[in-house]
């Protein structure tokens, strides 16, 4: 360990994180080849991808960075949180007021001063909490500081309170639950029921159109890659062994010195600010924000996607975000009253059969065949040599171990 | 945050306890506990079951709040501190280390990577996020793997170690705080014997520079510690001397050695 601080940070965060470089590759030529093929290709093509799967494929990049987010405070620091969705629809209701206000004259009742569904109530002025949201710099505050808030002051009550385990999974389950309701209501101010829809552009640049579709795609992406970054950097750090401590043994963390409950709390705002940005990315996606987001059943699947990819190794979480995915955009296409019967069904499995997700099969398999290498290495060798080759394979030995910790904890 | 001295104490111990009381829905879990720790003193605790003494670590470590009673701490900085106003980090930071009777080491972190973390210093958030291994903290490392005894395992998972490894990891974990005063939990148990004397000999060279206070059951092993000893009995103070004092006594004998 202590030679890798000789490196600069970016080395640090990747150096002992194999798969984690393949997928930021993985990542970064999405990012260049899809929009292109989309855009350049004529759509007969067998290249060609359409604008309908890269925007399914934009959609999946913005639930994997909010698997990323489950997996920093599940993964590395043992926090349950089944409300998360909560603040991936407070970053998605940010985006969508923005874009509500870039609507401007052309809604139904051509009002260039309010939403229609402010006019369809009869309203004649803009909410309070409505101001600036016309400016794209103030909505994309709010992004981070609407979900990074209610994180905050929601995390500072329970993690004092000593609220853990299956009490605070309850107590976030019920946050998501509460502003359901909340949302739902037409007098709150945010579109009732019907949530934020018919959105027409985002910086001037029509939704509709192939190349805003396109950037929409390299921005969930990048922000994807960026947020794998910024987690890996945590879950390095001395910050991040802490919070496995955490995880593992909390009172061995307070202990040990560490105030447990400011470790929590700032790893649950920077998870609830990525969740909330993955929000953002989606909304001009999808055209559309609901109350149904905060619906509980969403923050239980997203535990799913983490725990079928593998939690603690955040690549895990998306792979586990893009399997599931694509496995519920194809079943609920083919049969869907069964889906959430599968969901449930694979949930049970994994918990079962693959404690480590995907990733952790993955893992043991290569395991597996390495040691049936070295085994048959160490037959063809004479024992004389073989104290030559072990003591060449150390620092090799060494760079697996470090593999090993990095990825498996 | 630090103290008046308290006018009736003449040298200042490093931990002072003056009847300390805690009930449990009216179970008196410790019952006007009063002892005295001097500086480099290792202390051995005794006691029957439910005497107090895992009662008596938590309030010395901020875990639990006496109903009543005082503890001073003195750190090395000669301020004293009243440990019943802080909570457990507060109380480790101020230089008090505990170690749990189960070994309790982060089994999924390397054993290097246990005692880096248990170093001194660093607590706050950022500074544990721009966290950086100085020449002067590795060796600091090296000199506990040494001290412990895993210097080969340095870059084992603490989870593959045996238990009386883990138990001594603990320990160096415990070393990395510079801790005053340490409270350890019955580290022999489940040690080998070996295990069990070489744990004593670690003890004695500790109480050179540091206040220990070991609970345990194993008499070898605190006739091994060669120090003075006290029996806790119903939360209180029963009796207090060398082991062989302590031995003889009647009331040691009818409540503890004689069953």
């Amino acid at each position: 360990m202590t030679q890798t601080k000789q490196f600069g940070p970016l080395t640090r965060l990747l150096m002992n994180d194999a798969a984690g470089r393949k997928l930021l590759l993985v990542l970064v030529l999405m990012a260049v080849f899809i929009p292109l093929s989309n855009l350049l290709l004529p759509e007969g093509s067998f290249f060609h991808v359409s604008t309908y799967t890269m925007t399914l494929l934009g959609k999946y990049l913005c639930y994997a960075l909010l698997a990323i987010a489950v997996d920093l405070i599940w993964g590395y620091c043992g926090i349950l949180s089944l409300g998360h969705g909560a603040f991936f629809a407070l970053g998605g209701y940010a985006m969508g007021m923005y874009l509500m206000r870039q609507i401007g004259d052309r809604g139904v009742y051509g009002n260039p001063e309010l939403p229609d569904f402010m006019v369809f109530l009869n309203w004649t002025e803009l909410p309070w909490y409505w101001l600036g949201f016309d400016q794209f710099w103030f909505a994309m505050l709010m992004v981070l500081l609407a979900p990074g808030i209610l994180a905050f002051v929601f995390g500072a009550l329970a993690f004092r309170s000593r609220v853990t385990g299956v009490y605070l999974s309850i107590i976030t389950q019920a946050l998501t639950y509460a502003l359901l309701l909340a949302f739902f209501r037409n007098d709150m101010g945010f579109g009732g029921n019907n949530g934020l829809t018919d959105f027409k552009d985002i910086l001037g640049y029509s939704l509709q159109s192939d190349n805003t579709r396109a950037v929409l795609f390299v921005a969930s992406v990048l922000a994807l890659i960026l947020g794998y970054l910024i987690s890996r950097f945590i879950v390095t750090s001395k910050l991040g062994r802490v919070l496995v401590a955490i995880r593992d043994s909390e009172s061995r963390a307070r202990f040990l010195g560490y105030r447990v409950e400011h470790y929590k709390l700032f790893v649950f705002v920077v998870s609830s600010m990525l969740a909330g940005v993955a929000g953002a990315l989606y909304v001009p996606q999808v055209g559309i924000i609901n109350p149904g987001e905060f619906a509980p059943i969403n923050s239980i699947e997203i535990i799913i996607w983490v725990a079928v990819g593998g939690r603690g190794t955040l690549f895990g979480a998306v792979i586990g975000a893009m399997l599931v995915n694509y496995a519920k955009t194809y079943f609920t296409g083919a049969f869907a009253e069964l889906w959430l019967f599968m969901l449930g069904g694979l949930f049970v499995l994994t918990t079962l059969y693959l404690p480590k997700g995907v990733v952790g099969l993955w893992a043991q398999l290569k395991e597996k065949y390495q040691q049936k290498k070295y085994q048959a290495e160490a037959e063809d060798n004479p024992p004389a040599l073989n104290t030559e080759t072990q003591s060449k394979a150390a620092p090799e030995q060494q760079d697996k171990l470090n593999f090993v910790q990095g990825e498996k904890v | 945050m630090s103290l008046q001295t308290p006018k009736h104490i003449d040298n200042p111990a490093v931990l002072y306890m003056d009847g300390v009381s805690v009930s449990f829905d009216g179970f008196k879990a410790l019952n006007s506990l009063s002892m005295v720790i001097a500086p480099g003193e290792m202390r051995a605790i005794i006691g029957p079951n439910g005497a107090g003494k895992t009662t008596m670590m938590d309030v010395i470590t901020g875990k639990t709040r006496p109903d009543t009673g005082t503890i001073i701490f003195t750190d090395n900085a000669n301020s004293q501190h009243d440990l019943t106003r802080f909570d457990e980090a507060d109380v480790a930071n101020l230089g008090v280390g505990r170690k749990f009777q189960k070994p309790s080491v982060i089994e999924s972190l390397t054993v290097f990577e246990n005692l880096e973390m248990s170093l001194k210093g660093g607590r706050s958030i950022w500074q544990a996020l721009l966290h950086k291994l100085t020449a002067e903290k590795a060796q600091k490392l090296d000199e506990i793997l040494d001290m412990i005894d895993l210097a080969d395992k340095r870059d084992e998972l603490a989870g593959n170690l045996s238990h009386g490894q883990k138990q001594w990891l603990e320990i160096g974990m415990l070393l990395g705080q510079e801790p005053q005063l340490l409270l350890i939990d019955e580290p022999a148990a489940g040690m080998t014997d070996e295990e069990t004397m070489k744990t004593a000999e670690l003890f004695k060279r500790l109480a050179q520079k540091h206040s220990l206070m070991v609970v345990e059951h194993d008499m070898d092993f605190i006739e091994a510690l060669d120090c003075k000893v006290t029996v806790l009995h119903e939360g209180h103070v029963l009796a207090e001397g060398s082991l062989a004092t302590v031995k003889a006594n009647p009331q040691v004998i009818e409540v503890y050695l004689g069953r």
